[in-house]
């Protein structure tokens, strides 16, 4: 699953644009994910100040 | 905030006031829904515009711009620097703005036209009748209310959200969004009057690092660098940090701007059925230079020129609003990307060595114009075997 590290993330929106599911959104100062995302990483590996964090699930 | 308005507008950046200006001006009701609970803030931009561009949309005003530019500098790999200057020495080039309250102006401005203003208002979701889009829900503080509009301009920026609702693809490639972070620094010295650019691959890989004077001893320090060559340990941040260490070490961070700048081809289509897109959203980013402003008001004006045309025709079909999509690509602008789209791919590919032998050519250029066409221009000009390189390139830029 995706883990929004919320004390790193500047609500910037840089991981909504290449999200190809759709799954996040910026809501103001607060990045939700909904249950669509794949855990893909694309958004945890473009994110400037590494914010996001894909981890696997046992 | 009514229930029904002629053209609803999403995002209270460049784009959206300008699109609500212009409808309002055009006699129709127009609302602008700003997400944010203030215009204008946070700032994510480096804040630079041209000379002509910005005039061409308003005048230049004390209260917002932070700084006039002179000239600017280019920064080889290898530390080599060149400089860039007007032929007519000393003039004013282009504006370092201070967004906060340039957004807050435009959208002033929308809002003198008679346009509605709603902030901290959220565009929730579409609504459909019939399988066709007739406005948005609006989220304000949890109370949701239906908005209806013959138009819907969304102009909701990089992290755009409506036009996907509407089933557009609007996912930015990841070697083609720019991973970028900003640093509004004081107490730093800096040649106050030009914009610095930085490249190379240990600076900034596939992208730039720029320093955009904001006034005495202060200046926007920042960087993009491709999503493909970001990850843990050399993140934008990273590249950043390493630089102000270096450069800056006893300079003061006032403000810390994360960020995401599009650098693809802009939208395939950028219009549907009682849609149009417009600025950040569109895709619309000048690629070679990441600058964006500019693009904004102009697309976001032209989409409320259509949007005023088309219903008065009484109709707002895709096919009736595609003079927008055909408009702008067909325009200075829309050529402007298609061009510098190209010599991006072009120069994000040459390695470090090539990249310091082009700029290596020119200590000092003298641009009859001050732009990116011209600088490349004469790029070409002292490097005559770039022409063999860039091929038909090269031939479209004669």
């Amino acid at each position: 699953m995706l883990k929004v590290h919320r004390d790193i993330c500047g609500y910037c929106g840089c991981c909504v644009s290449v999200c190809p599911e759709g799954a996040l959104e910026l809501i103001d100062a607060y990045l939700s994910v909904e249950s669509n995302c794949t855990s893909c990483g694309i958004c945890a590996k473009v994110c400037p100040l590494g914010a996001l964090e894909v981890i696997n699930e046992k | 905030m009514k229930n029904k308005y002629d053209v609803l507008v999403i995002g209270g950046g460049p784009a959206g006031a300008l699109a609500g200006k212009t409808a309002a001006e055009k006699g129709l009701s127009a609302l602008i829904v700003e997400k944010r609970p203030a215009i204008g803030a946070p700032v994510r931009c480096a804040e630079g515009i041209g000379q002509e561009a910005l005039l061409e949309f308003i005048e230049p005003d004390p209260r917002w711009i932070s700084a006039e530019m002179h000239g600017a500098g280019i920064v080889a790999p290898d530390g080599f620097f060149m400089k860039l200057e007007s032929e007519m020495a000393g003039s004013k080039v282009g504006y370092v703005l201070d967004r906060k309250f340039f957004d807050r102006e435009l959208v002033w401005k929308a809002a003198e036209a008679g346009a509605d203003i709603a902030v901290k208002s959220r565009a929730a979701a579409p609504i459909w009748e019939n399988g066709v889009l007739k406005g948005a829900k609006i989220d304000f503080c949890g109370k949701v209310t239906d908005v209806k509009a013959d138009v819907v301009i969304a102009a909701d920026g990089v992290e755009s959200k409506f036009s996907k609702w509407c089933g557009i693809d609007t996912t930015v490639p990841v070697r083609e969004i720019m991973s970028s972070v900003q640093y509004v620094m004081a107490d730093i010295d800096i040649d106050e009057h030009a914009t610095i650019f930085y490249l190379g691959n240990d600076v900034a890989p596939e992208g730039y690092l720029w320093i955009f004077p904001k006034g005495h001893r202060t200046a926007n320090v920042g960087i993009g660098i491709s999503g493909k060559k970001s990850g843990e340990g050399h993140r934008a941040k990273d590249y950043l940090d390493k630089f102000v260490k270096k450069t800056f070490p006893n300079g003061k961070t006032i403000e810390y701007i994360p960020g995401g700048v599009s650098v693809c081809r802009p939208l395939a289509c950028t219009v549907a059925d009682n849609l149009l897109i417009a600025g950040d959203a569109a895709r619309v980013v000048d690629p070679l230079t990441g600058g964006g402003i500019y693009n904004a008001m102009y697309t976001g004006k032209l989409a409320a020129e259509v949007a005023a045309d088309c219903i008065k025709k009484g109709d707002t079909s895709k096919s009736a609003l595609m003079v927008y999509d055909k408009t702008w690509r067909a325009s200075k602008m829309g050529k402007a990307i298609e061009r510098n789209y190209h010599i991006k791919e072009y120069l994000i590919k040459q390695p470090d060595a090539k990249l310091n032998e082009i700029i290596h050519s020119v200590s000092k250029m003298n641009l009859k114009e001050f732009s990116t066409i011209s600088l490349i221009k004469e790029i070409i000009r002292v490097n005559p075997k770039l022409v063999l390189e860039l091929g038909a390139l090269a031939a479209s830029l004669r």
